[in-house]
């Protein structure tokens, strides 16, 4: 089966956890005999392509003569360029964003009907233009490529998916790594909305990375419940070596959260629970890694707290750092208010760390060895986070019985359920053309 | 009339901390950025330092004693001048040994220890006048607090160590309608004279001088002569207190400040009735006016010139008050390395730099903050000072040893005192109760009772009762109380008893316990 697949973004370029879902679940296909074709607005030319085959948007030239593509211009018109709709920009960026919003309306149209666009494939300020013009590739895109369904990983892509779709006629799987609720809590952006609601509408299948989510899509989407199917993510086993030379240089405990410092992350209640432990046991060390617009709220809080000598900030880790970090660290914990998925704890599980996540996690529906708390709940997680730090038996079990459940959820199940979702589009695809053949035929 | 005028400059420099990340907590202890800061003393040596010196030196040369000033470097500085730019401290040496120069006291570190630990201020002004005197020769009389910082409490104990005159600014809100130009005086301990600083003038210098938006730009020697010359006439110091570095870096030589400079001193001799003098000489020839009232820390800095530039936000408090904590544990080492890089966290400038009030004075506080904000500032210290409370606790075995030891004793102690004090109640509560129930006893006495009362209360007893009862109420007693009553009995009384006794031989024991009862009756007003 051949798949046209259209993400953002694709290791080693990543900023979020979308590049890293979409590379586990197409190393996952293959194995389910899928040929992919990725598309991603910009290629560095030094992306993994063992699973798929990488197309670059910003090669694809759309030559406004052709008729159809021509079509398309109407209907990408809808979309205009909103203000604030970034999802993943820290404080200092915002600004740029806001200064030069007014250049970006005035360039949009000129520049997404250009015939050639250099995509910056980042979540920066040009970014709803990015997505019209990626939805312009994607249509042409699929008149010159040679595949069997199209699927788009969320709503960045929608567009260009349901682009390929129109233009191809073939069928639309979506999926949804994130909703716009669990980005911005109750202040949705309305255009991001708009795009999520009318790509999964146009859809044949929806997939959700969790039931929590598959609830909202249906709840707060008003999606058909009977297209719309859960797979949940999975992890990629640790290739690396763990980093065995880290001995701790300090002899507390160390108890990490890693993430986007954001509203829908919890962030608060850690710090709170990290202050209840302090008051009973000096002997522990909190690490908050991760940059967003909250920093400077958590830092100012943990000064006031009087905690500011235990509770450290990393700013931003990537790589080799991550590793360390998670080498280092005794207890992890995700207190998410909202989080769709939440692959993190499974990396934290996968380097012997046991971990804390709130119930309202997707992970929380299929992990066992994981202490599970309510978000909002700060005497349960500062219990779970003393325990784990300090009854042996306890963490030594989550530890090993952890690791081995999380080896035990690998991309290849999870492409398994995937693939099935395509073959049920594809199937009901072909039974729609076999029956219009026949209507025509009829007729 | 004695008029003087006192230019004193600030000479400071701080060890800048290197990006130190989490990671390097319990592994390196490597706190400071050498390069940055050595880059930076070079470039203020050669922008400032180099180049003013050379100036005044010059200055004194041509004006002979006429022209004076006055210097206070931090240890810090100092011990940064011996590593980047040895040079730079000889050509001090230089301008030192002309003999027109004082050099003021203040505190080793540029640190904020007057408000935090008074041991530990005490500690860092002895330690930097050593320094000085190791330096430069010279042991310094004169003091001048950390940014002036200053109240009437600070003021006594630096009086308290010996010093008769201290430098501090003169702001508005402490003056009132006062002048600055005069000489004052501790409100706690008059022997301590004090110095305001006019900060009209001096900012006219340190902030003003290239401001091409003030309407008296551009400044020149005339007019800053003519200023001083508007002065009331009666006011007598002139207070000029600055920056070292105004001359050169915050006010690039581009501005003239130099020129300005270089006329100057001739300028303010020629016109005006002002000597230059130093702090030590204006409190031998001045007579202080009156005591100034200071109960609230005040400064040099920003427009508040209070201390809201280091402290008063949670960042700098929580590191603040952290950091202080050390002092009693740092006290107890000898450990060299440690008492360095003790001194070196303790600089103003760490707090400056987690400052939050940017509306005011924000761009000053950019000018001289590295850090892109004060909660990077925040983090980056609480880092280090975390890796430095692990040396601490760790060079400290004996001492941490001995600590636990005495919370161990103590909480020993604790309980012994606790045991002993609750036996002590226990025989308490036993010796109330014992005492309640001999007094429940004594206030409801029983007839047995009647054993132990004297004969004459027996006799006033028997009295009270007539042969027939006392017959009844004695059937069956026990011998003690025979004892105690037949004596007491009346020859009369006796012969009716000793007849009634033996007809009343068989009263049954109801009647005897019901006499027994009204005896009892009677016997109440008898105890």
């Amino acid at each position: 089966m051949k798949v046209l697949m259209f993400g953002w973004e694709f290791p080693p370029h990543i900023t979020g956890g979308l590049g890293t879902a979409c590379f586990g679940l197409t190393k996952g296909l293959v194995k389910h005999d899928t040929d992919i074709i990725f598309v991603v607005p910009k290629a560095y030319g030094d992306e993994n392509q063992e699973a798929v085959r990488i197309v670059n948007a910003s090669d694809v030239t759309i030559d406004l003569e052709i008729d159809e593509e021509r079509v398309y211009w109407d209907r990408v018109q809808y979309m205009e360029v909103g203000s604030n709709i970034i999802p993943y920009v820290g404080p200092e960026a915002f600004n740029k964003v806001t200064e030069e919003e007014k250049r970006a309306s005035e360039n949009f149209k000129s520049k997404v009907f250009s015939q050639k666009y250099e995509f910056s494939g980042k979540y920066g300020l040009n970014l709803m233009e990015e997505v019209a013009r990626y939805a312009l590739v994607g249509s042409a895109i699929a008149t010159k490529q040679d595949f069997d369904v199209i699927h788009a990983h969320d709503w960045l892509t929608y567009s260009a998916g349901v682009a390929a779709k129109e233009t191809s006629g073939k069928p639309l799987v979506v999926h949804m790594h994130a909703t716009e609720f669990d980005r911005s809590g109750e202040n949705v952006n309305t255009d991001v909305y708009a795009i999520e609601k009318r790509g999964m509408e146009m859809a044949d299948r929806v997939i959700t990375v969790s039931n929590l989510t598959r609830k909202i899509v249906i709840e707060r989407y008003g999606i058909d419940p009977s297209k719309v199917v859960t797979v949940h993510n999975a992890v990629e086993p640790k290739e690396k070596k763990l980093p065995k030379d880290v001995n701790k240089p300090m002899k507390e405990k160390v108890v990490t959260f890693l993430g986007r410092i954001t509203f829908q992350k919890g962030t608060e209640y850690f710090i709170e629970a990290a202050r209840k432990i302090l008051k009973r046991d000096p002997n522990v060390r909190f690490v908050m890694a991760g940059t967003g617009d909250l920093l400077h709220r958590m830092v100012m809080r943990a000064a006031q707290l009087r905690i500011g000598h235990k509770f450290h900030f990393t700013g931003f880790l990537k790589g080799d750092d991550v590793d360390n970090m998670f080498a280092m660290t005794d207890v992890f914990v995700m207190p998410s208010i909202s989080e769709p998925f939440g692959i993190v704890p499974l990396e934290a599980m996968r380097s012997n760390v046991p971990v804390v996540i709130s119930k309202q996690s997707g992970v929380s529906e299929i992990l066992k060895h994981a202490i599970k708390v309510d978000f909002w709940d700060i005497d349960g997680l500062a219990d779970a986070i003393y325990g784990l730090c300090h009854y042996d038996a306890l963490s030594k079990d989550f530890i090993k019985y952890g690791k081995q459940e999380v080896e035990s959820l690998k991309w290849e199940n999870a492409a398994g359920k995937v693939k099935e979702v395509y073959v049920s589009a594809y199937q009901s695809y072909l039974n729609q053309s076999t029956n219009s053949q026949k209507n025509t035929n009829n007729e | 009339m004695n008029k003087s005028i006192c230019l004193y400059f600030q000479v400071h420099q701080p060890f800048r901390l290197r990006t130190y990340r989490f990671f390097d907590i319990g592994k390196n202890h490597h706190y400071f950025d050498e390069y940055f800061n050595r880059m930076i003393l070079r470039r203020v040596a050669e922008k400032s330092y180099l180049p003013m010196n050379a100036l005044l030196l010059k200055a004194i040369k041509e004006n002979g004693s006429a022209f004076k000033v006055s210097f206070s470097f931090s240890g810090i500085v100092l011990e940064q001048m011996e590593m980047y730019a040895p040079e730079v401290l000889d050509s001090f040496r230089k301008l030192i040994s002309t003999g027109q120069v004082e050099v003021l006291a203040e505190t080793y570190a540029h640190s904020l220890s007057s408000l935090q630990n008074a041991g530990e201020f005490e500690r860092q002004v002895k330690a930097h006048s050593e320094k000085i005197e190791q330096v430069f020769g010279i042991k310094p009389t004169s003091f001048r607090n950390t940014e002036l910082i200053y109240s009437d409490d600070i003021g006594a104990r630096v009086a308290d160590m010996g010093f008769n005159i201290m430098l501090t600014e003169g702001p508005k809100h402490v003056l009132g309608w006062k002048s600055p130009n005069y000489l004052y005086t501790n409100a706690i301990n008059p022997k301590l004279k004090l110095m305001l600083r006019n900060f009209r003038l001096s900012d006219d210098i340190t902030f003003r001088f290239s401001q091409q938006s003030w309407p008296e730009w551009p400044i020149t020697a005339e007019k800053f002569v003519g200023w001083i010359n508007n002065m009331p006439e009666k006011e007598e110091v002139v207070n000029v207190f600055m920056d070292y570095e105004t001359f050169g870096e915050h006010q690039p030589a581009s501005t003239g400040i130099f020129e300005f400079m270089k006329v100057l001193p001739a300028m303010i001799l020629k016109n005006t009735a002002f000597k230059f003098r130093t702090p030590a000489e204006i409190t031998k020839i001045h007579q202080p006016i009156s005591a100034i009232q200071v109960p609230y820390p005040i400064s040099w800095a920003d427009e508040e010139r209070d201390l809201s530039a280091w402290t008063g936000n949670n960042l700098q408090d929580d590191a603040m008050e952290k950091l202080y904590s050390l002092a009693d544990k740092i006290n107890a080492t000898d450990d060299t390395a440690l008492k360095q890089d003790w001194n070196y966290l303790q600089s103003s400038d760490h707090f400056f730099y987690m400052c939050t009030k940017w509306l005011s004075d924000g761009d000053l506080h950019k000018y001289f903050n590295h850090y892109p904000s004060p909660y990077e500032a925040y983090i980056n210290y609480m880092n280090v000072l975390s890796d430095f409370i692990i040396r601490v606790d760790e060079k400290l075995p004996e001492a941490s040893k001995l600590m636990n030891e005495l919370i161990d004793n103590t909480g020993k102690l604790g309980q012994k005192i606790g045991q002993m004090a609750s036996e002590k109640i226990h025989e308490a509560e036993k010796s109330v109760k014992d005492k309640f129930t001999e007094t429940k006893k004594q206030a409801k006495p029983v007839f047995d009772d009647i054993k132990h009362m004297s004969d004459a209360k027996v006799k006033k007893l028997i009295k009270e009762l007539d042969a027939e009862q006392l017959v009844i109420a004695m059937k069956d007693a026990g011998h003690e109380i025979r004892e105690k009553v037949l004596p007491n009995l009346t020859k009369k009384t006796r012969q009716q008893f000793e007849s009634l006794h033996e007809k009343l031989s068989d009263v049954n024991k109801k009647d005897v316990q019901s006499m027994r009862k009204k005896v009892e009756e009677k016997l109440k007003k008898f105890f």
